[in-house]
């Protein structure tokens, strides 16, 4: 109503100045979108390249950045802060080496069939290169911080909540997709509140879960004395902390990935499954082969959206364990914010420009390797 | 077909889980099933009951050892209740309206931006010259350079800066005719995302004080709609490419403008998408609290800001806390349930379809 009734108006009033607008309508409509992205990433994204290539000290009467080239780079990944931001090398034992072998061979292996599919491409070899030379890092990193005497740095604990923590969240949320998708009543009711970790603040969940996760003076306290669990202190405990993270981390977002699974599984054709359950198939036949392949896509994409988000985790562990004991909880961008607080800024943003190169790495591969091609498959 | 064998007694497995008719539940499923949802519905509830009983606790109900239930094992008091609300109600007050103003107002832009900018990649196609956008980065290094280096007034060297762009843009980027699609762009507007908030907060904090904005609503506004663009463009394009293109023809041959087509018809269209979309990005924006920390101190501080301020020098105070994260949840619940029937069919729709 609002709209007809204005629209003629308006166009009546200001006749050349629509008109120009319509003559321009390709512009006008994505412009402001691109001009506020573009000050917004390319801005920082040059201000902090800059900044990670300095030194900030405070001087009288402001501050002075001396140009320190890629010193902040050199002192995590070689020098001092080496221990922080990769971890601890531990002495790699005859297991260890038979993960990285195996790593290399996978790896070399998805190259060559690449190679030889023959319909290899510069653009996609140089990509998987990178891709290969990444992953086949992490693997490295991996197996020597977690060998004897090693420890993780703020590299692997973030690598860690993201992996870990997004396939338990994806395990979970198309668990309970499943169940809300059985004709059940009360469904409405089970998506509301199944949603509702999803409002809450992750300030207030961190909070939230310290009480929670109080041995003693928390509401599971009766269940942890039954077991002789209430004078262990989870937060001395490097995994143990990892895990309170991880917990809280999933406790808010299993409800965006249900509810995204719930839309997906409700949209999928109830013929097919019904003529496979009376071709006698069972309950898991009908879901490998009939449903999953029709919410891959969407899984896909909505796990791309997790993954995302799940690199710039800060909240629940400075919260929960302020990154402690030692280091071991502190993800990437709570280490850069601890630096930017001691007014290290080029050790922070080297820090932020890492995890950027990282997670686009790991998200651009997603993309292209998962998610394009589920959607083109069904497209 | 074992349902049409009724002269054969079925083993116990078979009567509790194979089920009598299509569509319908047998016994032992239907128990399982309502067991995991139970189970599930604990787990959200509970930690939001234990806000709940936290907030009319005193410091020594909290303090020795877990209490239940309210009446029973302690006397509940509103004394948090009271202490924020009048005692000090405009310090609580006055955040809260911040996160309001700000939440509110940045996710009618982003979603207004965003759904344009979907709509248009959906429909038109676009061909920028690379060397455009080269010539564009050059001019805002110039910007930088001159104000963070040299040190120029923040106004006279965004004139230096586009006069650069402008002048590259009309004679070299000419030249080169390496040219970008609706992809690119697409792909480009959604890495926007995996930018982490470290690496802008300290940038923009600078940009903020540059122009005095810090610590004010539009600065606050501005940002929480940048990040969050993304994800509208994102979740808006997949949902205009589902609507059909025959709608668009046929209203501009009725003589209706871009304009008109993209409010009066395609909007209008979808609403599950912008209802859904909305709802995740204020959310988001009304949750926000890394950006909040670095641009807002006093005037524009929001809501995760004063909870966290709750763990000060008295260490945590659980009830205050409780207090205001329940302030913080009623009205996104209160709002999440009038969306309720949104929310399924909105959200990643275009994806759902395929």
């Amino acid at each position: 109503m609002d709209t007809s009734a204005t629209a003629p108006q308006a166009l009546g009033a200001g006749r050349g100045m629509s008109a120009w607008l319509d003559r321009h309508s390709s512009k006008v409509f994505i412009l402001p979108a691109v001009i506020v992205i573009l000050a917004f990433s390319i801005f920082p994204l040059i201000v902090s390249a800059y900044l990670s290539l300095t030194r900030f000290r405070l001087a009288p009467g402001g501050f002075e950045l001396r140009w320190a080239g890629f010193r902040n780079f050199d002192r995590l990944l070689f020098g001092s802060e080496q221990y922080h931001f990769l971890g601890t090398f531990g002495a790699v034992g005859w297991f260890g080496w038979i993960v990285i072998l195996g790593g290399a061979a996978l790896i070399i292996w998805w190259l060559v069939r690449y190679w030889i599919g023959g319909r290899a491409r510069v653009v996609g070899t140089i990509g998987r290169l990178i891709t290969a030379t990444v992953a086949f890092g992490i693997i490295v990193l991996a197996t020597v911080t977690l060998s004897e005497g090693g420890a993780f740095g703020s590299l692997m604990v973030t690598l860690f909540y993201v992996t870990v923590g997004c396939s338990i969240q994806f395990a979970i949320a198309l668990g309970l997709a499943l169940l809300c998708a059985k004709p059940i009543r009360g469904r409405s009711f089970f998506r509301v509140v199944f949603f509702m970790p999803l409002m809450v603040t992750p300030v207030g969940i961190a909070y939230m879960f310290r009480m929670l996760a109080d041995m003693s003076k928390g509401p599971l306290e009766p269940i942890w004395s039954l077991f002789g669990f209430a004078d262990v202190a989870w937060a001395n405990d490097a995994w143990a902390a990892r895990m309170v993270v991880v917990i809280g981390d999933s406790w808010q977002w299993i409800a965006f990935i249900f509810i995204v699974m719930l839309a997906a599984l409700e949209s999928q054709p109830r013929d097919q499954i019904e003529a496979a359950q009376l071709d006698g198939a069972g309950p898991w036949q009908v879901f490998r082969d009939v449903t999953w392949p029709t919410i891959v896509p969407v899984a896909a994409t909505v796990m791309l959206i997790r993954v995302i988000e799940a690199f710039k985790i800060i909240d629940l562990p400075n919260v929960l364990t302020n990154g402690g004991p030692g280091i071991a909880t502190e993800s990437m961008t709570l280490h850069a914010f601890f630096a930017w607080r001691t007014q290290d800024l080029g050790g922070s943003a080297a820090i932020g420009y890492m995890l950027l190169f990282v997670a686009v790495v790991i998200c651009v591969s997603f993309f292209n390797l998962v998610v394009q091609r589920q959607k083109a498959r069904f497209t | 077909m074992t349902a049409a064998a009724p002269d054969r007694p079925k083993g116990l497995y078979a009567r509790l889980f194979e089920p009598k008719r299509l569509g319908v539940m047998a016994p032992g499923t239907s128990v399982l099933v309502y067991a995991g949802l139970l189970f599930w519905t604990i787990v959200v509830l509970f930690p939001l009951y234990w806000l709940l009983v936290t907030s009319f606790k005193l410091p020594i109900d909290v303090n020795e050892g877990p209490r239940y239930l309210p009446f029973v094992d302690y006397e509940p008091s509103l004394h948090a209740w009271d202490y924020l609300l009048v005692e000090v109600g405009g310090d609580t007050f006055r955040p809260y309206v911040n996160s309001v103003i700000i939440a509110a107002i940045s996710t009618v832009l982003a979603v207004l931006a965003g759904s344009m900018a979907a709509y248009a990649l959906a429909r038109i196609t676009y061909k920028p010259r690379f060397s455009s956008i080269l010539s564009f980065v050059v001019g805002i290094i110039a910007v930088i350079v001159l104000t963070v280096v040299a040190g120029v007034p923040w106004w006279l060297s965004l004139i230096v800066g586009l006069a650069i762009f402008a002048l590259l843009a009309r004679t070299i980027a000419r030249r080169f005719n390496a040219r970008l699609g609706n992809g690119d762009i697409l792909f480009w507007m959604i890495s926007q995302r995996i930018l982490p908030p470290v690496i802008v907060a300290v940038p923009v904090y600078v940009m903020f004080q540059r122009i005095g904005l810090l610590d004010t609503h539009a600065a606050m506004i501005i940002t929480y709609a940048t990040v969050n663009l993304p994800i509208v463009v994102w979740l808006m394009h997949d949902f205009f490419l589902s609507i059909p293109r025959d709608l668009d023809e046929s209203a501009e041959m009725d003589g209706a403008t871009k304009f008109q087509i993209f409010f009066d018809i395609v909007l209008p269209l979808a609403k599950p998408g912008i209802a859904a979309t909305s709802l995740l990005v204020l959310v988001l924006a009304w949750n926000e609290y890394l950006l909040a920390l670095f641009l807002s101190s006093v005037d524009a501080q929001t809501m995760p800001l004063l909870v966290a301020a709750q763990n000060a020098t008295r260490g945590p105070q659980w009830w205050s806390m409780s207090v205001l994260i329940l302030l913080m949840i009623i009205p996104v619940v209160l709002i999440a349930l009038a969306l309720q029937r949104f929310i399924a069919k909105g959200l990643l729709v275009g994806a759902v379809k395929g």
